[in-house]
């Protein structure tokens, strides 16, 4: 067991370090950097904490997708001259306000009392209803379907929010920069050699999550870095905005799950309720809509809005 | 036969771990870009080779051996493509290497 130890002490201090020099790296590349590495050792702690599905989410989600997401705002801010940077009042003010929320979050976790309230025996209870094997699964599609829901439904209204961005002689054009095709040199062999791993990767975390540790959100991001390593190599381009077929991908998943929903007021007890005999077969559906649904919108995060005139 | 096995395994991943050190030592230590990706890939490659070498006998199975090979390749793969781009965005960028 020492050797456990060990192990789990590296990271009681490594963490907080490079949370530290991501906070305090006065240059936005380093701090990203740093982010990165962050999601990355926090997966390694919900491991060790037993919970491999959110050490999943936190590399794929956490550490990969925010990271590229931030890297695309960092080069969008630096590209024109830099805004002076904000003020002291205003740098003390963001100051007070993140030491207030983490208080909060500290108060909030010492002030659980012990032992802390759970649902997990009676979801655990449950779960043979939902012919899972993943109890988390059964947890985010069938206990509180609400939530994952809502979660999907977020993606398209970022995806929405950021098309908004769009200048008006723009609209309906591909969105992002263009990339140029690179013909040779280390990223274009990535771009070639690692998709077809991922994407087989990639449908495998979502088809397994339903039995084991993955799902939509971790398959659909793997799914996601696959598609973007081709558009940065510029072997493939994203489809123009005002294409009906991506607009159907982007709310596939989100719609299939409103209508299973919707119809389980009329097949079973209510709203997302699925009819007994049904519920693994309806759930794998759904979980194939969202993960496609989810890798579409977050391509289509990380490309950024069209910001060349479109051809008519 | 077990104890060879252990034996190797041992030694296989003792000598990872010193490519590990010696890699980061030389991440901290070497003076320009190019030096300290040369260090940083010799603690992919022969590190974690040696590691995965190390750790075969115990896989269990042959798929499970296979997928530790298939992490390494990955992370080989990986560590090229990106190396070849941080050394060419540093030649474009700083002084000469």
């Amino acid at each position: 067991m020492s050797g456990a130890w060990l192990l789990d002490g590296v990271l009681l201090l490594a963490v907080p370090a490079i949370a530290l020099a991501s906070l305090l790296s006065r240059r936005v590349l380093p701090a990203l950097a740093a982010f990165v590495a962050y999601g990355l050792l926090l997966a390694l702690v919900w491991m060790r904490l037993g919970a491999p599905d959110v050490a999943l989410t936190e590399a794929a989600v956490g550490g990969g997708v925010t990271g590229v997401l931030l890297i695309g705002a960092a080069a969008r801010l630096l590209m024109p001259a830099a805004a002076a940077p904000p003020g002291w009042p205003l740098r003390l003010l963001t100051a007070l306000l993140c030491l207030g929320v983490t208080a909060g979050l500290a108060v909030a976790v010492l002030a659980l009392p012990e032992p802390a309230p759970t649902l997990a025996p009676q979801a655990a209870e449950q779960l043979a209803a939902t012919q899972l094997g993943n109890p988390v699964a059964g947890v985010l599609l069938a206990f509180r379907a609400i939530d994952t829901l809502l979660e999907a439904v977020v993606l398209v209204i970022a995806v929405i929010g950021i098309w908004g961005m769009a200048p008006d002689g723009a609209w309906g054009g591909r969105p992002g920069p263009v990339q140029p095709r690179l013909a040779d040199g280390s990223v274009a062999l990535l771009a070639m050699l690692l998709p077809p791993v991922g994407i087989v990767f990639g449908i495998y975390l979502a088809w397994v999550g339903a039995d084991a540790p993955g799902g939509a959100f971790q398959g659909g991001s793997i799914l996601a870095a696959m598609w973007i390593l081709a558009w940065l190599a510029g072997l493939v381009r994203p489809p123009r905005i005002d294409s009906l077929a991506l607009r159907l991908l982007v709310v596939a998943g989100p719609a299939l799950f409103m209508l299973v929903g919707l119809a389980g007021f009329v097949v079973a007890d209510g709203f997302m309720a699925y009819p007994a005999a049904w519920t693994k077969p309806v759930i794998l559906l759904v979980e194939a809509a969202l993960t496609l649904s989810i890798a579409v919108a977050l391509c289509l995060l990380v490309a950024g809005w069209p910001m060349r005139r479109a051809r008519a | 036969m077990s104890v060879m096995l252990d034996l190797f395994s041992v030694l296989a991943v003792l000598g990872g771990c010193f490519f590990f050190v010696a890699g980061t030592l030389g991440l901290l230590r070497f003076p320009d870009t190019l030096s300290r990706l040369h260090a940083l890939t010799k603690a992919d490659n022969l590190g974690l080779g040696l590691i995965v070498l190390g750790l075969l006998p115990r896989a269990g199975s042959v798929l499970g051996g296979l997928k530790l090979v298939l992490a390494w390749a990955l992370v080989l793969l990986a560590g090229a493509a990106v190396s070849q781009v941080i050394a060419r965005l540093a030649g474009r960028e700083g002084p000469a290497p």
